[in-house]
């Protein structure tokens, strides 16, 4: 079987709109969580987000394409150039070449306004590009085409766990032999009034801040951005010279098959086991989790429930960098690997910000408010998602 | 004006929507953990009496120590409801 290595990463979301901006962030415990800015905001009862801030899209990309890019695909295209730039490769991939993007609400503002044309303004026509712009694949397309990659090209959508899923599909497909190289990741844009209108309907949004795993958390806040990886046959990479940043250790999927939403830690445990598994480790080579972590109190008490369960009582630290970008739904797994990525190549953990005193339901080490030092030589990326599907990352140093 | 005796019919009987009950088995001293209604449940009545009185609820299901709005049985959701009324008539 061929090993998987990154060799590219790029990202937009509320920390910075590039990898460089995003490292000194996780690094400093910076928060891009700050009050909501877009139309109608005015109208919500939880006002604030992870919004990606100075946001022109003029001038970032081709004025005549750019009436097609819905945000949620802006930022796959601005992270996916950020990512092979760094990777370096060379024009011609051809069939060679795929992107798998996971993406949970896909072009949700685009809906949005075409729904407001027509019902709220009374106008009997939309945009002739709604349909275009507003498709899952979207994101996956643009990239495909910008790169002239004609191989395997998807969008996945499994909600909070997209793009953990839209990966290790990913992976398979260079494992297999059906590709060599792969963007991969997630994007998403779900900071519209109807977007956050509907989480409101849950009833789990906090108002002030995130602060997973910490007593006195309030739930979670949405985030919005674009995580993309190259990820790489290594025999590929090693024959062109590439640098390689980690590897794309193992995978592992579960369902939970139990509620639609509330997440059970047995289904947790069985995709962090089969990650491990797949990557060749055992739990005690695992020195750090990013955890899916989102704030609420149920997600946070199962997933420490799950930690523990798979380590025992000697759990790695753990730690939610959602208190920084927020809850980017469908890309959050793509942040969460690039924050992965800042562990293993600069050997510092990012912190859980906004933690002020241990909940004993969550008995973990969490590494509050402040980055620490870590030799950290494998590490997993958790996502559990609605519906009660779970997949979780693997990456090691090589 | 909407008597007590409204509010706690109306609650009875959207509560016994979400637990596919008669409302005649839901008592009005009813504990609501005590009748099953899991938290999507819970939720879907929240909506469910904002819509029929008009209301905002105050509820976040991640601090069900600390509510704004007591969901723990029938009289204080009643009691919640009629405080909402009253305030959103001033």
């Amino acid at each position: 079987m061929r090993r998987v290595v990154v060799t590219g990463i790029g990202t937009v979301n509320a920390l910075a709109p590039d990898v460089p901006g995003t490292f000194a962030a996780l690094a400093e415990g910076r928060c891009g969580i700050g009050p909501l800015t877009f139309r109608d905001a005015d109208r919500l009862t939880v006002r604030i987000g992870g919004e990606v801030r100075d946001w022109p899209s003029e001038g970032r990309f081709d004025p005549a394409r750019l009436p097609l890019y819905d945000r949620v695909t802006q930022y796959a295209i601005a992270a996916g150039a950020e990512a092979m730039a760094m990777a370096g490769l060379a024009p011609g991939l051809g069939n060679r070449g795929g992107v798998i993007l996971g993406t949970a609400a896909g072009g949700i503002a685009t809906w949005e306004e075409a729904y407001r044309a027509v019902l709220a303004e009374g106008k009997n026509r939309v945009s002739p590009l709604t349909v275009p712009r507003l498709m899952h694949n979207a994101p996956a397309s643009h990239l495909s085409i910008l790169h002239g990659l004609t191989g395997p090209v998807l969008s996945v959508s499994s909600a909070c766990a997209s793009a953990n899923h839209a990966m290790g599909l990913a992976l398979q497909q260079i494992r297999q032999g059906a590709a060599d190289v792969m963007l991969t990741g997630g994007t998403e844009a779900m900071l519209c009034f109807g977007g956050v209108k509907a989480w409101e309907g849950l009833r789990i949004l906090a108002p002030d801040a995130c602060r997973p795993f910490s007593l006195g958390r309030k739930g979670l806040v949405i985030g919005d951005g674009a995580g993309v990886l190259v990820f790489e046959a290594e025999d590929h990479a090693r024959a062109r010279g590439a640098q390689i940043l980690a590897e794309v250790a193992g995978f592992g999927m579960s369902a939970d098959a139990g509620d639609i939403v509330a997440p059970d830690p047995e289904g947790a445990a069985r995709a962090m086991r089969a990650a491990i598994e797949d990557a060749g480790l055992s739990p005690a080579d695992i020195g750090y989790v990013n955890a899916h972590g989102t704030g609420t109190l149920l997600n946070d008490r199962s997933e420490a429930t799950a930690i523990r369960a798979v380590f025992g009582d000697a759990p790695p630290p753990v730690s939610s960098t959602k208190s920084m970008h927020g809850h980017a739904i469908g890309a959050t797994g793509a942040l969460e690997a690039v924050a992965c990525l800042f562990a293993l190549t600069r050997g510092v953990l990012p912190p859980t910000m906004g933690f002020e005193s241990p909940d004993p339901d969550c008995n973990l080490d969490v590494v509050p408010n402040a980055a620490r030092p870590s030799d950290v030589t494998a590490c997993l990326s958790n996502a559990f998602a609605f519906g009660g599907l779970n997949a979780v990352l693997a990456f090691a140093r090589t | 004006m909407t008597t007590r005796a409204e509010i706690e019919e109306a609650v009875i009987a959207i509560l016994a929507q979400e637990l596919l009950l008669p409302p005649g088995e839901i008592s009005p001293d009813a504990r609501i953990d005590d009748l099953g209604l899991d938290s999507l449940g819970k939720v879907e009545a929240i909506f469910a009496l904002e819509e029929r009185f008009g209301i905002a609820i105050p509820f976040n299901a991640n601090e069900p120590d600390l509510p704004e709005f007591d969901f723990a049985t029938v009289q204080q959701i009643v009691d919640g409801v009629e405080r909402l009324i009253a305030q959103s008539a001033e």
